[in-house]
């Protein structure tokens, strides 16, 4: 985001009658008039007011646009449970390749094997990261996943005809979403109150299990950056009262190589390809959001499920002949279809290269070194804005604002000074636990300039929350836009151009 | 040997950190996982270089057939131009790599590429509010039936036959998680639109759910349908193909309380139906029972205009277990492209567009039914996607085209796929045919060729049987 960026007038504003950007063939087929072609249907009486503008414009203004905006790309991007990576850009090339891009998804199976061969593919691979049995890839972002994780936990209930278990326990450093998924399907929620150490209280938990427990949900490590200790107990406990464990794999990217949530008695998982496995935020999607679950709950995924037949092998329908791929639709016990066809196939084939190119190695060192850069930035900064949870961490932690408060100071003060530095905020007030929290994730793609210029940022926020809080309390100063009032967009919406 | 080009320390700049930290080697920083649990290694294979991942993903791409021109492939996925300046654009990093605009400060090029967004889909929609996208049509449809039944406070759903078996299907889903009812509206067996007497509709319904045009192509009487839903006391919920808005009237003239539809016909290719971008508009008066995220328009503290993410009071990081969906992350990008297209486009391009589209498939349709035995399926007004009632089964009929290089359409009990079937009983000679401007007059003449060919052919063979 260059300092001299000027803001841009919306598309609307720069429409100009008469121009336009795209010309198209004649139909080349007899003219007819509409109102022939449509009998008695209503027509369109005035046009969409769409913007009329030349290519040359709208490049320009997309263009000005983008150069709003900080990225990855541009900008050190600590979002605490985002994983902001470096996104491959071998990957994008990959992804638009025309035999990925122009494939139609009711094409015959004999046609698409190679699509259907990477789903398989990186289902297998994604098992073995996690230690799961059995996969979907249609969840389109995580929180489908917890959409699709939780259908499969009640259906799996229902079926055992244990449909009174109505609750669903969280911990109270849960994201969001775990909650709201959760209620969509149905369940009633308790949040559990987080231990002194900021992890699972045993104690809590146990009066909290219950013959109406359907399942706990939870990350680990947690969204403090803290493994579960305990997991393996939890774990225990949660299925000695006849309920499943929920993994969210947000923060998957501090384990991997290290330790599976399969080998932690989990039974459904959730995997972010937008966090964990490179693939791009987009400014706000498109993710994916696997879901992995055991053995036992397998037939309870979505369908279409990808299936290979070995050579050899016929399935009933076919004649015997070499490994092939097939869609399989004959799943009674499936909890339904999610998303339209088979999943966000640009982002699959992304994680895809992403894990031929790290292979087992590069994903242990990955998380490593997400480990380290985390714990280096903790070792420095934790004395400057002390949090109630400031031991070893493992690829986040949590600052808290709260020692700056004197000077009126608050983590929304530190966040947009952070903007005057170049460097995109951590995630503030999450997790809710932590007052003034400020959540840093650094993952393993920043260098340890990236990090010392962080610390050094940090360092002067936090003299100038002493000295001249001022300072602080009106970032930020430079960027193109200065502390939009939220309060006025939400009393009088606004929410397009008129 | 490992993807060192994605990580970026050296061994020296790991010494240099632990020590930093204090810590005597690596595997010290993850003493807090119990030693029962601790991985020896991954299953995986080693990593592989740049060339050699390009090569196997090459490789993969290869085995699969890319259609050509002669592809007539529809059903929910529709295959149109995709102008250069719109992958130029959507490619930037600054687009690409950008995380969901929560600083604003920092975001004003995803906030205000997502304000156009809303106010494209509204124009387009005849509403007045539109969210910053879903995932896809058919998941779009089911958080609106949802939201339908919050804001009347009914537990039944009606949907129409004419909904895509699929997104149907989706809507079921959604639906079983808090046990509500969905049931289905009949199509018209000769005529395929909708049939929805005013006084046929159960007043426990909140939601009707209607597809324009339907899956059938039948273009439906939305005023109609509208009226019969309000007279009940529910609301219309429209899935509409955006493609046709430039020549069809907007369904919010027409009556819908909610549209949805995805918006992947503009700026995205088809990615084996993963390139979509759900919608979904409504009036003033429903804002707050809306799902998903909305970009408002304010100033700044030196009155400057400028965009923000608003009304968060509805969404899961806020409201939790009450927000009105757990929708986060939804199809950014994918929108920020349809808006770049629907730019360039202008809506003297999205009718021009939408007339190519139109005028191609009435005339492949016509030309069709010239051959001894074919019909249209069903009567019903139909836009660039249509239903033919062939002399033989439709399966057979596409597998002699395909080896004649035609992608002829979709067979009907193909697009039911185990589902209840869309007319009253299983039609295996009915195929659903779409054509776009990716379709020039030769591929029609193509297809006409081989057609009647290819019905020669099939309808000898059963002489024969």
């Amino acid at each position: 985001m260059s300092r001299t960026s000027e803001l841009e007038p919306l598309v609307f504003e720069k429409s100009s009658p008469g121009h336009k950007g795209v010309d198209l063939p004649a139909s080349g087929v007899p003219g007819q008039e509409i109102r022939d072609l449509l009998p008695g249907v209503e027509l369109r009486r005035q046009a969409p007011r769409l913007p009329e503008l030349s290519e040359p414009e709208v490049v320009r203004h997309y263009t000005r646009m983008s150069q709003l905006n900080l990225s990855v790309d541009s900008s050190f991007y600590p979002l605490g449970s985002c994983t902001m990576k470096y996104n491959p850009r071998l990957h994008e090339e990959l992804a638009a390749l025309p035999g990925f891009a122009e494939l139609h998804p009711y094409q015959p199976e004999t046609e698409v094997q190679g699509v259907l061969r990477l789903m398989y593919e990186l289902e297998q691979m994604l098992l073995r990261v996690t230690g799961m049995q059995a996969a979907t890839l249609q969840p389109a972002a995580g929180a489908h996943g917890e959409l699709v994780g939780v259908l499969i936990i009640k259906a799996y209930h229902r079926d055992q005809g244990e449909a009174h278990r109505d609750t669903v326990i969280v911990p109270d450093s849960a994201h969001g979403t775990n909650l709201a998924s959760a209620a969509m399907v149905g369940y009633r929620v308790v949040e559990l109150p987080s231990s002194r150490r900021g992890l699972i209280d045993l104690r809590a938990l146990e009066a909290a299990l219950s013959e109406h427990t359907a399942a706990l949900m939870l990350t680990n490590p947690n969204t403090l950056g803290l493994f579960e200790e305990d997991i393996l107990e939890v774990a225990a406990m949660v299925h000695r009262v006849g309920a499943l464990c929920y993994y969210d794999g947000a923060n998957l990217n501090a384990i991997m190589g290290k330790t599976r949530p399969g080998d932690m008695g989990m039974d459904v998982v959730h995997l972010n390809l937008h966090k964990t496995f490179s693939t791009p935020h987009g400014g706000g999607g498109p993710g994916a959001g696997p879901v992995a679950v055991t053995t036992q709950l397998a037939p309870y995924l979505p369908v279409p499920v990808v299936r290979r037949i070995a050579a050899g092998e016929g399935d009933g329908e076919t004649q015997a002949g070499g490994e092939r791929f097939t869609l399989d639709y004959n799943r009674p016990l499936s909890i339904g279809r999610v998303q339209g066809f088979y999943g966000n196939t640009p982002v699959l084939v992304r994680a895809y290269a992403y894990l031929l190119r790290m292979g087992a190695e590069g994903l242990r060192q990955a998380s490593e070194d997400a480990v380290l850069n985390a714990n280096f930035l903790r070792s420095r900064l934790s004395r400057l804005f002390p949090s109630p949870y400031n031991g070893p961490c493992m690829h986040e932690f949590v600052l808290s604002a709260a020692s700056q408060a004197e000077g009126g100071v608050t983590a929304r003060d530190v966040a947009k000074r952070l903007l005057d530095f170049g460097f995109h905020p951590p995630t503030v007030y999450f997790p809710l636990i932590v007052p003034e929290a400020l959540m840093v994730e650094p993952t393993e793609t920043e260098s340890r300039a990236t990090l010392e210029a962080f610390v050094t940022a940090m360092e002067q926020i936090a003299r100038e929350a002493r000295e001249q809080p001022q300072l602080v309390r009106e970032a930020p100063h430079t960027t193109v836009i200065r502390r939009p009032d939220e309060a006025l967009a939400a009393r009088k919406p606004v929410l397009r151009w008129q | 040997m490992a993807a060192m080009s994605y990580l970026v320390h050296s061994e020296e700049d790991r010494r240099h950190l632990l020590e930093a930290i204090g810590a005597a080697d690596i595997e010290e920083l993850f003493s807090s996982i119990p030693a029962s649990l601790r991985l020896e290694a991954l299953d995986l294979p080693p990593g592989l270089s740049e060339l050699e991942a390009r090569a196997e993903l090459e490789k993969l791409a290869n085995e699969n057939r890319v259609p050509g021109c002669t592809c007539f492939l529809g059903a929910g996925c529709y295959r149109h131009h995709v102008p250069a300046a719109v992958r130029a654009l959507v490619s930037r990093g600054e687009f690409l790599t950008a995380y969901t605009p929560y600083q604003a400060e920092a975001s004003q090029g995803t906030l205000q590429s997502i304000f156009e967004f809303q106010t494209c889909i509204c124009e387009l929609t005849g509403m007045e509010i539109a969210n910053a996208s879903l995932y896809d049509g058919p998941s779009a449809l089911a958080e609106a039936a949802l939201m339908a039944l919050r804001l009347t406070g009914r537990t039944r759903i009606l949907v129409s036959r004419g909904v895509h078996p699929q997104a149907l299907e989706i809507v079921r889903t959604y639906a079983s998680g808090p046990e509500l009812q969905l049931e289905c509206l009949p199509l018209h067996e000769d005529i395929g639109k909708t049939m929805a007497g005013v006084s046929s509709l159960d007043p426990a319904v909140g939601a009707v759910l209607v597809q324009q045009p339907n899956c059938l192509g039948v273009v439906e009487d939305l005023s109609h349908l509208a009226a019969a839903a309000h007279a009940v006391g529910a609301l219309l919920v429209v899935s509409v193909n955006p493609s046709t808005l430039g020549v069809l009237e907007a369904p919010g003239r027409l009556g819908a309380d909610l549209v949805v539809g995805d918006a992947g016909v503009f700026g995205n290719t088809p990615s084996f139906g993963g390139s979509s971008v759900g919608f979904l508009a409504c009036r003033q008066e429903h804002l707050r029972q809306l799902p998903g995220r909305l970009v408002g328009q304010t100033v700044d503290r030196d009155g400057r205009r400028c965009f923000t993410l608003t009304l968060q009071a509805r969404e899961q990081h806020i409201r939790r277990a009450r927000a009105t969906s757990n929708v986060c992350s939804n199809h950014s990008l994918n929108a920020l492209a349809a808006t770049i297209h629907l730019a360039l486009l202008g809506p003297e391009g999205l009718r021009e567009r939408g007339e190519i589209c139109l005028e191609r498939a009435h005339h492949l349709q016509i030309e069709l039914c010239r051959q001894p035995g074919v019909r249209p399926l069903v009567t019903g007004p139909f836009f660039y996607e249509f239903a033919l009632d062939l002399p033989v089964p439709a399966r057979d009929f596409c597998a002699e085209m395909r080896g004649r290089g035609i992608e002829p359409g979709i067979p009907l009990e193909t697009l039911e796929q185990g589902q209840d079937p869309v007319l009253e009983h299983p039609r295996p000679n009915a195929l659903v045919v779409a054509v776009t401007e990716l379709n020039p007059p030769e591929a029609l003449a193509a297809y006409l060729e081989y057609a009647h060919e290819v019905l020669l052919l099939l309808t000898e063979k059963r002489e024969c049987l």
